[in-house]
């Protein structure tokens, strides 16, 4: 039950993208067409998970005996930068279908705000191992969630008869906040 | 702090030998070239090439996709050097260039009144667009907005216009168009387009063999850019200066113009800006796709050769033609006389083809010189047989060995290969036969100076398959016509020459399958017509005596008309390496059908050499019409005299070789280019449940 609950939250409540306001460029950048939408939220979904769990590693087992919980932020930063590397060249080699799905969106989050901000939120809440683990794929999940919406929200908008100065980004950005609102009923649920 | 240090170190050191080990482990070998060509794109993910990151676009330019100029930002400098990588020069590589179909206009009316959101997407999805026309430009300009390069503008008339310049291919346009107006294709991929379902085809070019943008060359001629009209003609057909002299020119007869007037005169257009560059003495550059380094062996050096050879080359391929004959252009050369296509002409054109890197051995004969599985042993990797029609049949009546009887193609070739295009004839002479070769040899007999010359044919002038202008010529000319004749044996003179043809009269009963009412013979009507020479020309098929030289296992499947067997959308035959086209695969036909045929081979040949499979689009429009584009009525149109050809007068003719036909001026073209109705790139006002075959 409690894992359920973890899951919820991290999907709806704690939305990243709509409740937390992290990894905004991709969800801006990627969100035109649902084909791009789809690829972004995969690849956001297999690297937040592997940093979730390898950073609390890192915090758990090497910053925490050492007290050097001040070095967090730059170890983080070249321990997922590593990471994505590493799985890059694991990914190209042993499974190149997966590898030429996720293609360019792999490199592009090495350090995406929202990775790196569900690692840290992982750490400042004081997660064991298994709801650090569930928190982070359901921050990522909840990221696939909100891009694929708001994709289809785009492709609509399209088609939608827009004036002139808020066409594009700044329609998007509207948008973003009236979803974000709707999140908002979410709040208080977990 | 020591320890902090030491723990970054570590952190660092282990991140450092875990990538470098997995970089040696999960190894995937991969172009050097690609790392060189990326250093000198910009190396900014700036998108503008179209592609997915620097990286990708070098991983395209290495695999021949896109130009070593791709990459916008780093400038000619940088091409250059990707140029000297790759080993090409930085203008031969394949450029994608945006395309506007449409050229706009007004005509079609309206289906409703449109409020709504002014992009291409929304008005596309409510019933297709607001005009009555589903091809047309829809005008609201979503291409312009896609383009990052400012490439194109909205035209005067309301459609967008592509400036070339500045345009880098990258396909946005093309995506952002909901009616596949922007199209954005290398040279190869335009060279491998056929016909389809959905292209935005007027009538013409639909009924056309080799499937010739005959809207966008007349406007070319139209707007005076005449090497642009060659350009357009080269994309579709290699042999545009015989085309233009001998082409029956079947699109005339599906031209929109000729439903309220007299059609376009499209032929004599090609003409005019075929002989304008064989007269402005210097050859237009043709581009060719970079090497390939497939090696192919075109058999026969007649249309369907000349032009499966020359599509080839164009893809990048090198290509090998073997000629029996002396010289190259087979029954263009051979069949049609030099009154109609000069050998100066064919030698210039074929020359022309020839530059652009394709070997020739001629007086080499197949199953004498060589076989397929010799070719195959050569490595070669596919074989083309174009080896046409050359075999003439025999009429099946008691004495046609006699002395002084003779058979069409034979008569044909052998003043063709004459020095002087002279041989000894008789005075009297007869040709059995009604299709375009009769002719031919009939006014090549008057021109050896027979004095008198018939035809003999057992149905009437209507059902007679030569071309109608071929016919008037020869009714021109004096020529005499036996119709309703069947030939019934030859008659000898004591010393075994001809002396007579005797013949049965015939009256026409009913239609038979072909259409054409059935010759009757009238019972006890034998009547002889005395002649000293005759030539039977009543058809032709491909010469096979080479089979006997070739192993089972090389050896194409025959159909019964001796044709090889075939899939007329692919023109692979039984063997997979091996390919057909023109008259060998269809049995005598028009030299532009075997030129289409030449290039539908090429785009086999080139899917086969590439190891794609070997296919055509479900949405293959070969020699069908888009229902929907045949009108019955065109309103709207003002009556204007077609040019007439211009031509020399008998008197002068019929003593020489001369040419007959000429070129019409530069300002008749002009006149002729604007009777053009410019169909289906303007929009068009169809009519209601028009529902013509």
């Amino acid at each position: 039950m409690e894992y359920f609950e973890i899951i919820v939250a991290g999907i709806f409540v704690n939305n990243i993208l709509l409740a937390q306001f992290l990894g905004n460029c991709p969800f801006l950048g990627t969100s035109k067409k649902m084909e791009t939408a789809i690829g972004m939220a995969m690849a956001v979904i297999f690297v937040l998970v592997m940093a979730g769990v390898i950073t609390w590693l890192i915090y758990y087992w090497l910053l925490m005996p050492f007290k050097l919980t001040f070095l967090r932020t730059i170890s983080f930063i070249l321990v997922i930068a590593s990471l994505v590397q590493f799985v890059e060249m694991f990914l190209k080699k042993s499974i190149p279908a997966l590898y030429a799905g996720l293609g360019i969106f792999l490199p592009l989050i090495t350090t995406n705000c929202a990775v790196f901000g569900a690692c840290v939120l992982n750490i400042d809440k004081e997660l064991t191992f298994m709801p650090a683990l569930l928190t982070s794929f359901a921050y990522a999940a909840g990221f696939g969630l909100a891009l694929i919406l708001f994709a289809g929200v785009r492709e609509r908008i399209l088609l939608a008869r827009v004036p002139k100065p808020l066409q594009d980004t700044s329609i998007a950005l509207v948008t973003a906040g009236i979803i974000s609102l709707s999140f908002y009923a979410f709040r208080g649920m977990v | 702090m020591l320890v902090a240090v030491i723990v970054m170190l570590g952190i660092g050191a282990t991140c450092g030998i875990v990538l470098s080990v997995a970089s040696k482990l999960f190894y995937v070998w991969e172009d050097p070239r690609i790392a060189q060509v990326e250093y000198y794109t910009a190396g900014a993910n700036c998108g503008g090439c179209g592609f997915a990151g620097c990286s990708a676009a070098a991983a395209s330019i290495v695999a021949g996709k896109a130009a070593p100029s791709v990459c916008i930002v780093a400038g000619p400098e940088a091409a250059a050097q990707i140029a000297g990588i790759m080993g090409v020069d930085a203008g031969t590589a394949e450029p994608l260039r945006s395309m506007n179909v449409c050229s706009g206009g007004n005509r079609a009316a309206d289906k409703y009144y449109y409020d709504g959101a002014q992009t291409c997407a929304a008005l596309a999805n409510l019933h297709g667009g607001r005009r009555v026309c589903s091809i047309g430009c829809l005008g609201m300009g979503d291409c312009i907005r896609s383009c990052k390069f400012d490439a194109i503008h909205m035209g005067p008339e309301g459609y967008p216009v592509v400036d070339e310049a500045k345009c880098v291919g990258c396909g946005a346009c093309e995506k952002a168009c909901p009616k596949n107006i922007l199209t954005v294709r290398t040279m190869s991929q335009r060279l491998l387009h056929f016909n389809e379902l959905d292209d935005a085809l007027a009538p013409c070019q639909q009924t056309c063999p080799a499937e010739i943008n005959i809207p966008q060359y007349i406007d070319q001629i139209r707007k005076g850019d005449y090497a642009g009209a060659i350009h357009t003609i080269r994309e579709r057909n290699p042999l545009l200066l015989s085309c233009g002299r001998v082409c029956p020119h079947p699109c005339e007869n599906y031209c929109r113009r000729g439903i309220e007037d007299e059609p376009v005169s499209i032929n004599q257009l090609k003409r005019f800006v075929a002989d304008w560059e064989m007269n402005s003495g210097q050859r237009l550059p043709i581009p060719c796709a970079p090497e390939t380094g497939k090696k192919v062996a075109v058999i026969g050096g007649g249309p369907a050769g000349v032009s499966c050879a020359y599509f080839l080359r164009r893809l990048g391929h090198s290509v090998t033609i073997y000629e029996a004959m002396p010289k190259l252009g087979g029954i263009t050369r051979y069949g049609i006389p030099e009154y109609r296509l000069p050998d100066k002409v064919l030698d210039w054109e074929i020359q022309g083809i020839l530059d652009l890197g394709i070997a020739a051995h001629t007086e080499t004969i197949m199953g004498r010189d060589f076989t397929i599985q010799s070719l195959r042993d050569e490595g070669y990797d596919a074989v083309f047989l174009g080896i046409g029609a050359w075999k003439d049949y025999a009429i099946g009546i008691p004495g046609e060995d006699m002395q002084g009887c003779w058979k069409g193609i034979e008569f044909l070739s052998k003043v063709a290969g004459a020095p002087d295009k002279k041989i000894p004839i008789g005075k009297r002479a007869a040709v059995v036969g009604g299709g375009n070769s009769a002719i031919d040899c009939v006014r090549t007999l008057l021109r050896l100076g027979a004095e008198e010359a018939y035809i003999v044919y057992r149905r009437t002038r209507k059902e007679m398959p030569a071309n109608e202008v071929e016919i008037v010529a020869a009714e021109h000319e004096g020529v005499k016509f036996q119709f309703l004749a069947a030939p019934k044996r030859v008659v000898a003179d004591e010393n075994g020459r001809v002396a007579g043809l005797e013949y049965l009269r015939m009256e026409l009963g009913e239609p038979d399958a072909s259409g054409r009412r059935r010759p009757i013979p009238v019972e006890g009507s034998e009547t002889i017509l005395p002649v000293d020479m005759l030539i039977s020309a009543i058809g032709q098929q491909p010469e096979l005596d080479f089979l006997e030289k070739e192993t089972a296992a090389e050896k194409p499947k025959i159909t019964r008309w001796n044709t090889f067997d075939n899939d007329p959308e692919l023109l692979q035959t039984s063997l997979p390496y091996v390919f057909t086209a023109g008259d060998a695969a269809t049995g005598p036909s028009l030299v532009v059908d075997a030129i289409g045929g030449g290039r539908r081979a090429a785009r086999s040949i080139h899917q086969f050499l590439t190891g794609e499979k070997v296919q055509s689009s479900p949405k293959s429009l070969r020699k069908k019409h888009i229902a929907e584009s045949l009108f019955k009525t065109v309103p709207g149109v003002q009556k204007k005299n077609r040019t007439p050809m211009p031509e020399l007068h008998v008197e002068e003719r019929i003593t020489s070789m001369v040419e007959v036909d000429q070129v019409i001026s530069e300002k008749d073209a002009a006149y002729e280019s604007q009777r053009c109705l410019n169909c289906c790139r303007i929009c068009y006002n169809p009519e209601e449940n028009s529902k013509v075959a």
